[in-house]
């Protein structure tokens, strides 16, 4: 078993000294006190662990941080700028897209990966995208309308 | 350990739900050692104590699981404070309640009320919510009762408060009261424009002031109170800084992990820890039949678990497949059917009569935030950090299981990553507390998917046999109903009905169940409701017309009506298997009705849900957007119960235990949602988690009917899609 010593998360380099086996999910909360991604399901089943691997989204429960070393890691922590919020964060307080909460991180990097490749996606876009991300509050017609309205910005160039 | 068993009690008549587990002892709360410490905790000010009405330490909250009436001993009442608010010298206003934010948005709308009452900006105040040193007792966040009784109790908080502050400003400027206004956070002399804001007025005072009642601003007056305000702590969450009780870190806090039985029921029969010893920074801990593990992290925690070997002795139980007969096989007080009775007699008049059995299988409430919590014990005195509907409760718990008094122990809930009825228990609290003690560090547990699928209680599952007599016209004349299992809420029929006979039978509950969402009215609505749709249809009349011949109740024939002409009742069907179903109630002071269209795949099956209108009336609303965002929310989650979602078991195991194989709503299942709200500005408000689920099941089901012509009366109704002939 390898030791992984250094990961890029959120563009800079943070040491670390984990189990290349270890999953990522736990590597981040539990070695790196970054807590905003979350435990779901730790079976690839639900997206609430939900990061950005070089730009993809990707679920960090079932990611071995062995897998991972070297390459972009993006969280819900690196989405805010110097108090500016990304515009899918932005839309997601305008549209109320949340209940508990829980879910919103994976939701909110799902969301971001798919707009990253398309910013005007249709209905069925999103569905096809998020499918894996469960929110049990039920507040899936409000993060559609949370991506689309988001989408809308980054077209008129807001980051 | 504690272990929680379901309780048995009889309870044949509706509509009080019988509670469902061994209650702990609630405590009392001491008022006197609050006033001798409160300034020193909170420092200088005002501080207003709203001291509960009698009638509030009973009643509803004794129908969920864990609910059940507060032990206050003869001196119970005086000592009842059910909120307090402070406002410091700083001007900042802290609100102090035992709620708990679990989704809801209480956070947001207690503010509101505050506000409105107080004449403050929402950004003026805090809410400090659900920590059990710091906030008054409060029996739990359940049966719709935060709106209902809450809200009012802190509305007389704030306007005393905004009362008190207007006597300070009278006083300290020799000035005429009347001549006072309070706004926006300021009191100001209407003649010399004189002003100060709260922290001025406060500064130096010690005051506590306690209410039983106050003057409130009526709805159609209200600003603040009745406008779509954003979540409060928002930000928070969207940024992913939000410390849910699993997030909480601590210095030189452990993992934790328990080893769970092989079944329900099974005892440990031998334990081999040597390869578990010997990993690297792990504790094997046990305790009876309870075995943990801690180490220095999750991935450590879960192969050292892996690595103990474990005997159990099992026993051979009933299974999912032959649960509703066993269900009826166990009641304990079916009566005997053929003994005469007058609704026998109305029976045999009748001019149709229709009988048929619905059923309701167990489900999980899945909330997307597993059971977890974080454990310190520090001179004796225990603090854990845990998401729970019940904190108060889940402190008597802990108290219990470790044999302390309740003041060792501190219960902390930051806002939650949802319930729905099912977080009313403190089991993760527990398991890390042990392992806490036992390492002598803080441990941090948190329940894996599995865990939390197996190891939480579920939705009764439930048998309801209905039969109905009816006229040629339409006119219904007898009704029998008949719950098995499932509960009491809703059960009642608001239909107008000269002999009816509704009873609720206990049965012997093969699996652990409790409280969830809307408790049995889901069940009771889905049966009612369905079966009213089937008279209809034998009667060749409309579904809503049918309903409303019956009916008589204004407020649920307003929201009956207005979903239909919103929805479009009685037009023609966009396309070949497409159906619409519509259905109502009432529960827990809120009206509901929903009209369903549905579509279904040929020849798959498959059902999807294409447009839900649903109309909620609970008195006046206090914030559109978050109700709207809860009927929303219930409709989804309510799709999940009504086609898909059912607990499989089997000699005590759960078979499903993965959302790969336990089939939660997920985005290509939701409809177009429209919500349309009715505003009773003349009523006082009521309670919205949990009654807008109750309606969506059976007008899917309705909806199926009138789109293939056939009738489900199974819960799930169609896992694998409808069968069609
Ligand atoms: S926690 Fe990773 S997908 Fe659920
Ligand atoms: S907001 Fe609660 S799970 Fe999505």
């Amino acid at each position: 078993m390898s030791t992984i010593k250094q990961l890029h998360i959120n563009g800079e380099k943070r040491t670390v000294a984990a189990d290349s086996e270890r999953s990522l999910l736990h590597v981040l909360r539990e070695d790196l006190g970054m807590t905003g991604s979350k435990y779901g399901c730790g079976e690839g089943q639900c997206g609430a662990c939900t990061v950005l691997i070089n730009g993809q989204q990707t679920r960090s429960c079932i990611t071995a941080v062995g897998d991972v070393a070297g390459k972009q890691i993006t969280t819900i922590e690196g989405l805010e700028h110097n108090g500016h919020l990304h515009p899918l964060q932005e839309a997601f307080l305008e549209t109320g897209a949340m209940q508990c909460g829980y879910c919103t991180a994976g939701m909110i990097m799902s969301g971001v990966a798919l707009l990253n490749k398309n910013n005007n996606p249709t209905q069925q876009d999103i569905v096809t995208s998020m499918q894996g991300n469960v929110c049990r509050c039920g507040t899936y017609t409000r993060i559609m309308a949370a991506v689309q309205q988001a989408g809308k910005q980054m077209q008129k160039g807001v980051k | 350990m504690s272990k929680l068993q379901p309780s048995i009690t009889a309870s044949q008549r509706p509509p009080i739900e019988p509670e469902r587990y061994e209650l702990y002892a609630p405590p009392t709360y001491q008022f006197t050692l609050v006033r001798r410490d409160f300034f020193k905790v909170l420092g200088g000010g005002l501080v207003v104590l709203c001291l509960l009405p009698d009638t509030l330490t009973q009643g509803a909250e004794a129908q969920e699981s864990g609910g059940g009436r507060r032990r206050g001993g003869g001196n119970a009442a005086p000592q009842d404070i059910g909120a307090w608010l402070h406002i410091g010298e700083d001007g900042q206003v802290t609100v102090y309640t035992g709620k708990v934010e679990v989704g809801q948005n209480i956070r947001t709308s207690l503010t509101q009320v505050v506000a409105e009452e107080l004449h403050a900006p929402v950004s003026l105040i805090t809410m400090v919510m659900a920590d059990t040193d710091v906030t008054p007792y409060d029996m739990g966040t359940f049966g719709s009762r935060t709106t209902p009784t809450m809200s009012p109790q802190l509305r007389k908080a704030a306007a005393a408060a905004r009362e008190a502050l207007l006597d300070l400003a009278a006083q300290q400027w020799q000035v005429e009261r009347s001549l006072l206004v309070v706004s926006n956070g300021k009191v100001t002399h209407s003649g010399t424009q004189q002003t100060a804001n709260f922290g001025q007025l406060t500064k130096g005072q010690q005051l506590v002031k306690t209410i039983e009642a106050a003057d409130l601003t009526p709805a159609d007056h209200w600003k603040v109170a009745g406008q779509s305000v954003p979540k409060v702590d928002g930000r928070s969450i969207v940024t992913g800084k939000h410390q849910f009780a699993a997030d909480v870190q601590r210095p030189g806090m452990l993992y934790g992990k328990v080893l769970r039985p092989a079944a329900f029921n099974a005892t440990l029969s031998s334990l081999d820890t040597k390869q578990a010893d010997t990993m690297a920074g792990v504790k094997v801990v046990r305790d009876g039949d309870f075995v943990g593990v801690t180490a220095p992290n999750s991935d450590v925690a879960e192969n050292a678990i892996d690595a103990l070997k474990a005997d159990w002795k099992t026993t051979s139980q009933p299974s999912s497949a032959e649960l509703f007969d066993y269900l009826k096989k166990t009641a304990k007080d079916a009566g005997n059917p053929a003994a005469p009775s007058p609704i026998a007699d109305a029976f045999s008049g009748a001019e149709k009569k229709l009988e048929a059995t619905y059923t309701v299988a167990y489900i999980a409430h899945a909330p997307l935030e597993p059971r977890a919590a974080v454990a310190e014990w520090s001179d004796g005195k225990l603090t854990v950090w845990t998401g729970t509907q019940r904190p108060f409760g889940v402190r008597g718990e802990l108290a219990n299981a470790f044999g302390i008094p309740e003041s060792q122990v501190r219960v902390i809930v930051p806002d939650t990553g949802s319930g729905y009825g099912g977080k009313h228990t403190g089991e993760a609290a527990v398991e890390a507390a042990r392992l806490a003690k036992a390492v002598g560090k803080p441990v941090k547990l948190v329940w894996t998917r599995e865990e939390e699928f197996t190891w939480a209680y579920f939705r009764p599952a439930g048998v309801i046999d209905v039969t109905s007599g009816v006229s040629h016209d339409g006119t219904l004349t007898a009704w029998e109903f008949h719950n098995y299992n499932s509960g009491g809420s809703g059960i009642e029929t608001p239909y107008e009905v000269p002999h009816k006979k509704i009873e609720f039978h206990q049965t012997q509950a093969p699996l652990r169940q409790g409280s969830y969402r809307g408790l049995a009215a889901t069940a009771n609505h889905f049966a009612r409701e369905s079966h009213m749709d089937e008279l209809a249809h034998t009667l060749n009349l409309d579904p809503l017309e049918f309903r409303l011949k019956n009916l008589k109740d204004a407020r649920l024939r307003a929201v009956l009506e207005a979903a239909a002409s919103r929805f479009g009742w009685g037009k023609t069907k966009p396309a070949a298997n497409h159906g619409f179903g519509i259905a109502g109630g009432n529960e827990k002071g809120g009206y509901v009705a929903t009209c369903a269209e549905v579509a279904i795949d040929r020849p798959s099956g498959r059902v999807k849900v294409v447009r839900a209108v649903t109309t909620f009336e609970c008195g006046a609303v206090i914030n559109p957007d978050h109700l709207k965002n809860q009927v929303e929310g219930a409709t989804m989650m309510g799709i999940g119960g009504a086609l898909t979602e059912a607990i499989e078991f089997a000699d005590g195991k759960i078979t499903n235990p993965h959302f790969a194989r336990y089939r939660v709503p997920r985005f290509a299942d939701a409809p177009t949602i429209e919500v349309v709200l009715l505003d009773r500005k003349d009523l006082p408000p009521a309670g919205a988690g949990e009654t807008p689920i109750v309606a969506i099941a059976p007008a899917i089901g309705n909806a199926i009917f009138d789109a293939v012509g056939v009738r489900l009366r199974s819960l799930p109704m169609a896992p694998k899609g409808v069968k069609l002939t």
